[in-house]
C-alpha cells in the first residue's frame, strides 16, 4: 500500500547530505521503486551534482543497494534522482529558473535541512532552523502560480520544541499545546540579526583587537606578521561566533528551551504554520535520532552524532561523572524508524489542517537513563578501549550527581589546568619539559570538552517530558501487514539491550576510529603494542629520511646548536679583553638581558637588527680569524651531535641541505661544508671594519619560508618533499610551508602546536661538555 | 733503591685490591687461592739535572751520528718535530720533557746561526692541539717565539701541498710524510717514550705521515700479526714502521732522534695511595681513599671529569738519548723495560683490568666507549711480552663506567662510528672492509680535522683495530659497572659487579678459574713465561 501510494510521486528532499536525509534518499531508492527524487543541495565549490556523488552516494549507506544493482547503480541514480542547487538559508531558496521548475513539479516535499548542532551561533540557527521552513513554504506557494497545484510539505522538527517541560507532550501544534512558550518569532529574527552586527562591531573595537593580537602573540610567539595577522583575525571571528553561541544558549534557556536548536526549531514550526497559507503541511518531530536498527543495515550511522562523543569520552575514562536523572527517559529513536514514519506520513498524504507526529520511543518503550548507563558500562567493561600503551581502560562508575555539581567540578579542573599551563608557558622550557606543557594543554582540552558535553547535553539526560506517539501509532495500525514489516516504526519492537550492545555501541566505536584493547589471550597483542609505542617516533624519523624527500632545511640556534647570537657575540667581544673589561662586559650584558629577551620575543628581525649594532667598528679580519676558534670552542661544543648527524644523513641520501639562520656570515663560515647552501645575515663593512648595520633584511619569520620556497624553485623541488627543522614558533611560516615539519627540542608554544598537528618531534641531547658559564667568554687571545 | 715489580698470590688475608674505574676507584676482593695481583716496579730515581743530561745527550749521540752542533750550520733548514698531546699520560708537570729538549736544541741552533727553524707537532691523524696545550708542551718562551710568526705548525695529514711521497718500501707500502720535514737539512724529533711501543722509526714514519701511508700498518692484518705491538721484536706494526723509517733515511732525510723516558710516578702526593700496595696503606692513605671515593660518588660526572683531567703527573725524566734512530731506541727501550717490566709465570683464565679515566686520545676530553675498548682490549691487553696474560679463549674483565658520551669537538667521527658502524657489526675485518674508506675520505671529517680540533675520520677505526688481537685471542670480554646500553653496542657483556662478572665468566672458562689482576696505576709490561 505504502509503495503504491508513493508510486509516480516526485519527492523533493532538503538536507539530503545530513543523517536523516541520506537515510531517506537511500530508503526511497532501494525500497520504493516507483518514485522519483529531487534533492535540494547547496552547490558548494564543485556544484550540487558533485556533492550528490561525493557526500551522499559514497556513504556506506548505499552499499547494500550498490551490491544489489551492481553496474546498474549509476544508471538507476541518474534515472530517478534530480539535483537542484539551492539553499534554505537564502530567500527564494536560491533557485534558478530550472530549479524552480523542477521543484514545482514535486508532489511531496520533505524538509529535513537543519543545523542540528546544539551550539550553533544564534543567527545561523535562526536563518536555517527558524526561517528555513518558512522559505520552503513561501517558495512552494509562489510556484503554485506556474503549476496550479500545491505539494504536501512534511517538515521535520524535533520533539524538544515543547521546551524543558515535565509530563506528557501531545502530538499537536504548539499553539494547541498547553504551557508552550509563545514568542513573537519576527522580532526574534530581527534581534538575532542585529546581535550578529553588534557582536561584529564590538569585536572591532581597538581594545578588543589589541586583545586578539596579544592572544595570537601569546600562542604563536614571534611567528611573523602574516601568521600573526591571520591568527588575530581567526581569533576575532571565533570570538564573534562564541558570542553568538552564548547568546543563542542564554536566549533559549531563558525562554525554557534546552538550547538554541530546540528554540529555533520551535519558532520555525510556529512561523511555518502562520505563513503557510493553504499549503498542506505535516510536521514530524523525532526525538534523539541514533543508529539504524535494521535499515540499510543494523548500526548504520552517519557523522559523529550527539551522544557518540559523550560515549567515546566516557569509554576513554575522561568523563568521570555525568549529570542526569537516573529514572528519567532518554528518548532515542533509530534513524530507520524515523524514515519509515516519514514515508508512511507521505504515503497517507496531508490532512486539511496541519498535522503533527512524534517519532519517539519514550511513551511506548521507555529507555531509562540508569538502564542506558548500565548497558554502556557493561559493554565497555567487556570491550574496553585501549590507552596509549594498549592497556584496557576501565570505565568510571557514575553516581548521577546534579548537573551543577559536575559543572562546578569541571570548571574548577579547567581553571587549575589552565593556570598550570599558562605558568609553564611563561617559563623558557624546551624539549621534554615543553612536552609536559603540551600534555597539560591536552588535559585542559579534555576537561573543556567534558564541560561542554555536560553543558550541552545535560538537559537531555534530565528531561522529564514524555512524547506521546498515539497518533503516529494510529498511522502504523492502519498499515497493511507487509508495510508494517517493511516500514516498521513501532518503537515497541526495540530491545534496548540488543540495540545498545549489539547495534549501537559497536557502530559508534567503529565510527570513532578508536583503538580497542586486545582481547585477553590473543597472541601478538602485546608485541604489536610495543611495536606501535616505540614505532611512532621511528615512523616519523623514517618519513623525514625517506629517499624521495628532496630538501632538508635547518634552523641553527637551538635546532643544531644550543647557543645563540648573544653567546657568539659575547665570546668574540671578550676574546681580546682584559679581566676588568670582561667583568664589566658580563655585568652590562646581564643588565640588558631582560630587554633583549623581550625584544627577541616580540620580533626576531628587530632584535637582530638592534643587537648587531654592537658589532659597529669591529675589525673584520680579526673576527674572521677568531671565528675558527669560536667554531670549536662554542659552536661545536654546544652542538647537538644528533642534529649534525641528521644533516649528514640527508646529504648522504642525496637531499639538498639548506641552513637558514639569523647568525652572521663570519660566525657560521666554518659550518659551510656541512650544507649545500647557507642563508644568513651579513653586516656592512667600511675600511675593514663592520658598520653594525645589516646589508639586507635578516632571514626571520616568513622571510625564511620565502627563502626556502625560492631555493626549492631554483632546484625544481616540490615543497611537499621538503623537511624543515626548527625549534620555535618564529619559524612557524617555514615549518608550515614544508611538507614534513620537524620540531626540534621545541619551546613550549611550538611543542603545543606540533602536538596538535601531529608533527614529528626530535629531542636532540646536548653533547656533554665542561661547566657552562652564564655567558661564554672567549679564551684569552 | 726502588723495589722491582711483584706478583702477589691472593690468600684469605689479602686486603681488597684497588681497581681503577674511570673517574673513580673500587676496592675489589679477589677469590683466594687462585688469584694473583701484579704490581709494577716502583718509580725509578729521576735524573739529578735533566737539562744537563739533555745537553750531554745532544753532544754525545748514540750510533752513527755526529753531535748535534756539528749538524747545524747557517742558512740550513731545521725542523723540530715533537710528540703531541697523547704523551705522556697523564700530562706531566711543567717543564715538560719536550720543552727542556726543544730549548736545548734551539740554543745550539742559535749558536750555530741557524735561522730557518720550524716546529711541527707530529699529530699524525690526531686532533690539533689548542694553544694552551701547546704552551704546556713546548713552554711559553718557545711558543711566543714561534707561534705568532707561523713557525709552530701542527702536522696536517690532509694538506695536499704539505706532503711529499718518498716512494714505496719493498713491501709496496707508500711512504708519504710532511714536506717541510722531508725537505729540511735536518729533522730533529723530540720524543717522550711512555711505553715500549713509542719512538724509534715510528716517530717520523707515523707521526708525520698521511692516511695514504698510515693505512699500510694501521689495519686489522697488522694488528693480528703484532703479538704484541708493545714488543717491537714481534710486532708487524714496528716492522712496517722500520721499513718505512729506513726508506725515509735512504731517501736522504736526515733524522736526529731524541728520546726521553719518565718514571712511573703518576699521581700527585694526595693521590699517591693509588700506586701503593694495599697492605702498606697508612691510616692517611685509607682516609684519603675514603674521602676521595665518597667525594667522587656525589660529584656530577662532568665535574669529576674536569677534576681528573686537570691532574698533572709528577713524572720525572729518567733518561735521555739522542742520535741515530735505531741505536737511540734500543737504549730507550732498555730504560722502559726497567721501569715497567714484571716477570709473570704463566697465563690465567681471566685477567682483570681497571681502566683509567684517560687514554692517549682523550686528554682534556671524554673517554668514550670506543676508547674504552681501545684502552682495555687494545693497549692494556697488549702490555705483554711473550704470551698474553690471559690464555687463549679466556676472559678479560674491564672495569669502567663506559658512559654513552662523546666529545662533540674532538670525536665527531666516533659518534657516527658508534651510532652507525657498531650498530651494524663489531667484527674488525668486516668494519674495515665496509666502512673505513667512507669515513677516511669524508669531507666534513676532513674539514673538522684540519680546521677544528677533531681526530681524523678514520681514527675510531684504528682504535677498533687496536683490539683486533684481543678479539681474536679471548673468548669473552665483560665490562663491570658500564652503562649496559653502551657496553652491548660494543659487543661486550655488561656486569654490575666484579662478582657478577666472575660468575658470568664461568660460562666461558669453567668453574674455579685462575685470575690475574693488573694493578693499575701505574702501567706495566707483563713478561709472561
Amino acid at each position: 500500500m505504502l509503495r503504491e501510494a508513493l508510486r509516480g510521486q516526485r519527492i523533493a528532499i532538503t538536507g539530503a547530505t545530513g543523517f536523516l536525509g541520506t537515510a531517506l534518499v537511500e530508503r526511497l531508492l532501494r525500497t520504493v521503486p516507483g518514485c522519483d527524487l529531487v534533492l535540494l543541495v547547496r552547490p558548494g565549490r564543485r556544484g550540487a551534482r558533485d556533492r550528490l556523488r561525493r557526500e551522499i552516494l559514497r556513504n556506506n549507506c548505499f552499499d547494500p543497494l550498490r551490491r544489489a544493482l551492481g553496474d546498474e547503480f549509476d544508471a538507476e541514480v541518474d534515472r530517478r534522482v534530480a539535483v537542484v542547487a539551492g539553499d534554505v538559508a537564502a530567500d527564494g531558496l536560491g533557485l534558478d529558473a530550472a530549479g524552480e521548475e523542477t521543484l514545482a513539479s514535486c508532489t511531496t516535499v520533505i524538509h529535513s535541512a537543519a543545523t542540528v548542532s546544539f551550539d550553533s551561533p544564534l543567527d545561523a540557527a535562526v536563518e536555517i532552523n527558524l526561517l528555513g521552513p518558512l522559505r520552503v513554504a513561501e517558495t512552494l506557494t509562489r510556484l503554485r502560480a506556474s503549476v496550479g497545484s500545491l505539494p504536501h510539505l512534511i517538515a521535520v522538527s524535533t520533539a524538544y520544541v515543547a521546551g524543558s517541560r515535565r509530563g506528557r507532550a501531545p502530538e499537536a501544534t504548539l499553539a494547541a499545546t498547553p504551557w508552550s512558550t509563545e514568542v513573537a518569532w519576527r522580532s526574534e529574527v530581527d534581534a538575532a540579526r542585529r546581535a550578529r552586527a553588534d557582536a561584529d562591531a564590538a569585536s572591532r573595537d581597538p581594545r578588543m583587537l589589541a586583545r586578539f593580537e596579544r592572544q595570537a602573540r601569546a600562542e604563536l610567539g614571534a611567528a611573523g606578521m602574516p601568521l600573526l595577522a591571520a591568527k588575530t583575525e581567526r581569533l576575532r571571528e571565533d570570538w564573534v561566533k562564541d558570542r553568538m553561541v552564548e547568546m543563542g544558549k542564554s536566549r533559549a534557556q531563558g525562554l525554557g528551551w534546552p538550547d538554541a536548536y530546540a528554540y529555533t526549531k520551535s519558532l520555525g514550526e510556529r512561523a511555518l504554520l502562520e505563513t503557510r497559507d493553504d499549503l498542506p503541511v505535516t510536521i514530524v518531530r523525532p526525538s534523539i535520532i541514533e543508529a539504524a536498527l535494521a535499515e540499510p543495515f543494523p548500526g548504520w550511522i552517519r557523522g559523529f552524532r550527539m551522544a557518540d562523543p559523550v560515549i567515546i569520552s566516557y569509554a576513554k575514562g575522561l568523563l568521570k561523572e555525568f549529570p542526569g536523572v537516573p529514572e528519567g527517559i532518554i528518548d532515542v529513536i533509530p534513524v530507520d524508524m524515523v524514515v519509515a514514519a516519514i514515508l508512511a506520513v507521505a504515503a497517507r498524504g496531508p490532512l486539511s489542517e496541519p498535522d503533527v507526529f512524534h517519532a519517539a520511543s519514550g511513551a511506548r518503550n521507555p529507555l531509562r537513563y540508569r538502564q542506558l548507563v548500565d548497558l554502556v558500562r557493561e559493554w565497555f567493561t567487556d570491550n574496553p578501549l585501549a590507552d596509549s600503551k594498549d592497556q584496557p581502560i576501565t570505565v568510571p562508575e557514575w553516581t548521577f550527581p546534579g548537573r551543577h555539581r559536575v559543572q562546578r567540578q569541571l570548571r574548577q579542573a579547567r581553571r587549575v589546568l589552565g593556570t598550570a599551563e599558562r605558568a609553564l608557558q611563561a617559563l623558557p622550557l624546551r624539549g621534554r619539559q615543553a612536552d609536559l606543557s603540551a600534555r597539560l594543554e591536552e588535559r585542559r582540552d579534555e576537561a573543556e570538552r567534558a564541560l561542554s558535553y555536560v553543558e550541552l547535553y545535560g538537559a537531555y539526560t534530565e528531561t522529564e517530558a514524555v512524547f506521546s506517539v498515539d497518533r503516529l501509532l494510529g498511522v502504523y495500525e492502519a498499515l497493511p501487514p507487509e508495510d508494517r514489516r517493511d516500514f516498521c516504526f513501532d518503537p515497541a519492537v526495540i530491545d534496548w539491550r540488543h540495540f545498545c550492545q549489539e547495534v549501537y555501541l559497536p557502530s559508534v566505536v567503529a565510527h570513532a576510529r578508536v583503538r580497542q584493547a586486545p582481547r585477553p589471550g590473543t597472541a601478538g597483542g602485546r608485541r604489536g603494542a610495543r611495536a606501535t609505542a616505540g614505532g611512532r617516533e621511528e615512523r616519523g624519523r623514517r618519513a623525514v629520511l625517506a629517499p624521495e624527500r628532496q630538501l632538508a632545511v635547518f634552523d641553527l640556534e637551538n635546532t643544531l646548536i644550543a647557543s645563540n647570537v648573544v653567546d657568539s657575540y659575547s665570546w668574540l667581544a671578550t676574546r681580546h679583553q682584559g679581566d676588568a673589561d670582561r667583568v664589566r662586559f658580563v655585568l652590562r650584558t646581564l643588565r640588558e638581558a631582560p630587554r633583549l629577551l623581550a625584544l627577541d620575543r616580540a620580533d626576531r628581525g628587530d632584535f637582530l637588527r638592534y643587537f648587531y649594532r654592537r658589532y659597529d667598528g669591529a675589525p673584520v679580519e680579526r673576527l674572521r680569524e677568531d671565528s675558527w676558534e669560536l667554531f670549536s670552542d662554542l659552536v661545536l661544543t654546544k652542538s647537538f651531535p644528533a642534529g649534525i648527524r641528521r644533516v649528514r644523513e640527508h646529504r648522504a641520501l642525496g637531499h639538498k641541505t639548506l641552513l637558514i639562520t639569523g647568525a652572521l656570515d663570519v660566525v657560521i663560515e666554518p659550518l659551510r661544508p656541512l650544507f649545500d647552501e647557507i642563508v644568513c645575515a651579513h653586516l656592512g663593512q667600511r675600511h675593514g671594519r663592520f658598520t653594525g648595520e645589516l646589508v639586507d633584511a635578516p632571514p626571520t619569520g616568513e622571510a625564511r619560508a620565502q627563502v626556502m620556497a625560492e631555493y626549492a624553485e631554483t632546484w625544481a623541488i616540490d615543497l611537499e618533499q621538503a623537511v624543515a627543522y626548527a625549534d620555535s614558533t618564529s619559524d612557524l611560516p617555514m615549518l608550515e610551508a614544508a611538507g614534513h615539519p620537524v620540531a626540534v627540542n621545541p619551546e613550549t608554544k611550538l611543542a603545543a602546536i606540533a602536538r596538535k598537528r601531529g608533527w614529528h618531534v626530535e629531542h636532540w641531547p646536548k653533547a656533554p661538555e665542561g661547566p657552562r658559564p652564564l655567558l661564554p667568554i672567549g679564551p684569552r687571545a | 733503591m726502588p723495589r722491582p715489580g711483584f706478583v702477589l698470590e691472593v690468600d684469605r688475608s689479602t686486603p681488597p685490591v684497588l681497581t681503577w674505574h674511570g673517574e673513580g676507584f673500587r676496592l675489589e676482593r679477589l677469590p683466594a687461592g687462585r688469584s694473583r695481583v701484579i704490581y709494577a716496579p716502583e718509580p725509578l730515581e729521576p735524573l739529578d739535572d735533566p737539562d744537563q743530561a739533555v745537553r750531554d745527550a745532544l753532544l754525545s749521540p748514540l750510533g752513527d751520528s755526529a753531535p748535534l752542533p756539528e749538524l747545524l750550520f747557517p742558512r740550513m733548514r731545521l725542523t723540530i718535530a715533537f710528540d703531541d698531546i697523547s704523551l705522556p699520560l697523564p700530562p706531566m708537570r711543567r717543564p715538560d720533557n719536550r720543552q727542556r729538549v726543544i730549548e736545548a736544541v734551539l740554543d745550539m741552533a742559535a749558536a750555530a746561526g741557524v735561522d730557518d727553524v720550524v716546529l711541527i707537532c707530529a699529530l699524525a691523524l690526531h686532533r690539533r692541539m689548542t694553544e694552551a696545550e701547546l704552551r704546556h708542551a713546548v713552554g711559553d718562551r718557545v711558543y711566543d717565539a714561534f707561534a705568532p710568526h707561523g713557525l709552530l705548525l701542527q702536522h696536517d695529514a690532509e694538506d695536499p701541498d704539505g706532503l711529499v711521497h718518498l716512494g714505496k718500501t719493498d713491501q709496496g707500502e707508500d711512504v708519504e710524510i710532511s714536506k717541510r720535514a722531508a725537505e729540511s737539512d735536518l729533522l730533529v724529533y723530540v720524543n717522550i717514550n711512555l711505553v715500549a711501543m713509542d719512538g724509534g722509526h715510528k716517530s717520523v714514519a707515523t707521526g708525520l705521515a698521511s692516511y695514504r701511508s698510515l693505512r699500510h700498518h694501521h689495519n686489522v692484518r697488522t694488528m693480528l700479526h703484532s703479538r704484541s705491538f708493545m714488543d717491537q721484536e714481534r710486532s708487524e706494526l714496528h716492522s712496517s714502521n722500520w721499513r718505512m723509517g729506513r726508506l725515509i733515511a735512504a731517501s736522504g732525510v736526515r733524522v736526529f732522534q731524541i728520546e726521553t723516558t719518565l718514571n712511573n710516578d703518576t699521581f700527585p702526593e694526595q693521590m699517591a695511595f693509588l700506586q701503593k700496595r694495599e697492605w702498606e696503606w697508612t691510616a692517611r692513605d685509607r682516609a684519603m681513599y675514603l674521602a676521595t671515593t665518597k667525594g667522587l660518588s656525589v660529584t656530577p660526572p662532568r665535574v669529576a671529569r674536569s677534576i681528573f683531567q686537570s691532574i698533572k703527573a709528577p713524572h720525572a725524566m729518567t733518561s735521555v738519548h739522542a742520535g741515530e734512530v735505531e741505536a737511540v731506541h734500543r737504549a730507550t727501550t732498555e730504560m722502559i723495560y726497567r721501569q715497567q717490566m714484571v716477570h709473570v709465570e704463566g697465563q690465567t683464565d681471566i685477567v682483570i683490568l681497571g681502566l683509567p679515566h684517560l687514554s692517549p686520545y682523550n686528554v682534556n676530553s671524554i673517554m668514550n666507549p670506543v676508547l674504552v675498548v681501545c684502552m682495555g682490549l687494545g693497549y692494556l691487553f697488549n702490555m705483554y711480552r711473550g704470551k698474553p696474560l690471559v690464555r687463549a679463549g679466556g676472559v678479560v674483565i674491564l672495569s669502567h663506567p663506559t658512559p654513552w658520551a662523546f666529545h662533540p669537538v674532538h670525536h665527531p667521527s666516533y659518534i657516527d662510528f658508534f651510532e652507525e658502524v657498531l650498530a651494524d657489526t663489531t667484527d674488525p675485518l668486516q668494519i674495515e672492509k665496509t666502512y673505513e674508506q667512507r669515513f677516511a675520505t669524508d669531507e666534513w671529517y676532513r674539514h673538522l680535522y684540519r680546521t677544528s680540533h677533531a681526530y681524523h675520520g678514520v681514527h675510531p677505526f684504528y682504535m677498533w683495530y687496536w683490539a683486533a688481537h684481543a678479539f681474536d685471542h679471548i673468548g669473552r670480554a665483560i665490562i663491570v659497572g658500564g652503562e649496559p646500553r653502551a657496553v652491548r653496542r660494543l659487543g661486550l657483556s655488561p656486569a654490575s659487579s666484579l662478582d657478577d662478572a666472575l660468575e658470568m665468566a664461568t660460562d666461558t672458562v669453567g668453574r674455579e678459574p685462575t685470575i690475574s689482576h693488573l694493578h693499575l696505576p701505574p702501567i706495566m709490561l707483563a713478561d709472561v713465561h
